[in-house]
């Protein structure tokens, strides 16, 4: 247990019960973005799977919204602290996308535009674990929280969950993304409270 | 790894906002824009933990401070501007984060841009770039409601009136003083062209603060022909265009 801080009672709640350690509940959306918001039109929006400099699927906006689409409700938990329930998205799940991939690999970097990647291992990213969502609470997804489409991985914190995706490279080996170089757990379990690399 | 710091010193910045000095014994230093989590623990076990910038600059004392704005409702944020008192012992972990940073290697012109209580990670990095001598042409756009609501205000005036290459610029939002130039508004397209390095000198560009005010002057530096990529960022708040 801590250092107990003198007149402190805090404000729970009891939804706190449905919390991951360390999180608190908002009804906001927050954003955290490292830089400007990229405003990508969906006439040269593409996503792309890749392994090494094989391209192994491809998809245009429309080819994309092509797919079969889920709509789901998901919790959301951020490295910053706050938690957000029962959002509802509608997206393809990226079984869908890899479906019929033959690869050998065991992780995945997502690309975004905007540059931002982030690495995951392919399991998570299967068995219904994970989407590339286009709405939010029954409207299309705005910029700044990831539009046009962005990655939804809610079992792990949302760092994960790339905005502004433009593709995923399959490797055989897991190598750290952005956040994940500076500092930041490179798997990111919010149930075990996955936040920093251990030297942090 | 949670550290044990002792609140040193206290001081109100604004109605609203106040700056707590900690003592870390075994601290091991900063980079000017990290921040730090701090976690309240209540008798029978409960905490909170937040997440505030680091005002000061790297130093060799084991010292921190942090400046808090209290928010409405805010579990921990009116517990550090209210209730903390000189002596009292916080736990800390940090420092945290290594993207929105400002190290005194750079050489390169910085143009800061702060939002209200986004100034704090800013400040560190004046502090540092002041602290280390640093010569980096730095200049710094700074957002507020009112003016009773700017932090560090004659610090700020010290430093740029000393020394040339720290240029400092008021935006007011809602009451602009009587000698203001400018009325009451935010920061648009021109304010961004009159009063931020231009672009052909590639600065590196630090903007931080609430939502909304991030989204709107990073697209402006971007369509002034900033490149993306110098544009950092560090957003708090909600989006404030939904629940």
């Amino acid at each position: 247990m801590g250092t107990i801080s003198r007149g402190f009672s805090g404000r729970r709640s009891s939804a706190d019960a449905q919390l991951p350690p360390g999180q608190y509940l908002t009804t906001d959306f927050p954003v955290l973005s490292a830089g400007p918001t990229p405003h990508v039109s969906l006439d040269r929006w593409g996503f792309t799977i890749k392994e090494g400099t094989d391209v192994l699927r491809r998809w245009d906006w429309e080819s994309f919204r092509d797919l079969p689409t889920e709509s789901f409700t998901a919790d959301l938990h951020c490295v910053t602290r706050w938690s957000k329930l029962g959002t509802s998205w509608e997206g393809v799940s990226l079984d869908r996308m890899l479906a019929g991939v033959k690869t050998n690999s065991s992780y995945a970097m997502m690309h975004s535009y905007g540059d931002y990647f982030t690495n995951l291992p392919l399991v998570d990213l299967m068995n219904k674990q994970a989407w590339i969502v286009f709405r939010f609470d029954g409207k299309d997804l705005a910029p700044e929280h990831g539009g046009p489409a962005r990655l939804l991985v809610p079992h792990l914190y949302l760092w994960k969950s790339a905005k502004w995706v433009s593709g995923m490279t399959l490797m055989h080996e897991d190598k750290p993304g952005f956040w994940e170089g500076l500092g930041y757990h490179i798997y990111g379990d919010p149930w075990r409270e996955q936040r920093y690399s251990s030297n942090q | 790894m949670w550290r044990v710091g002792k609140v040193v010193a206290l001081h109100d910045e604004t109605s609203t906002a106040r700056t707590i000095t900690i003592e870390i014994p075994d601290w091991p230093g900063h980079a000017a824009g990290q921040h730090v989590d701090v976690r309240l623990t209540a008798s029978d076990g409960y905490s909170a933990v937040r997440s505030y910038s680091i005002a000061s600059a790297p130093n060799s004392e084991r010292r921190i401070e942090l400046t808090v704005e209290r928010l409405p409702k805010g579990e921990v944020s009116t517990y550090l501007t209210q209730e903390v008192a000189i002596s009292d012992r916080l736990d800390f972990r940090g420092p945290i984060g290594g993207w929105f940073v400002w190290r005194t290697q750079q050489i390169e012109p910085i143009q800061l841009i702060a939002g209200g209580s986004g100034i704090v990670p800013l400040m560190s990095m004046i502090r540092s770039r002041a602290s280390a001598g640093s010569t980096a042409p730095f200049r710094l756009l700074y957002s507020v409601r009112e003016p009773g609501a700017v932090f560090y205000r004659d610090e700020l005036r010290a430093l740029s009136d000393k020394d040339r290459s720290l240029i400092v610029n008021y935006v007011y939002t809602r009451v602009a003083p009587i000698d203001s130039p400018r009325q009451p508004g935010r920061i648009d397209a021109a304010l961004i062209a009159n009063t931020t390095w231009p672009s052909n000198l590639a600065p590196t560009c630090y903007v931080c603060g609430p939502t909304p005010f991030v989204e709107s002057v990073a697209g402006f530096l971007s369509a002034s022909g900033n490149s993306p990529n110098k544009i950092r960022t560090e957003r708090f708040g909600p989006t404030g265009d939904r629940k």
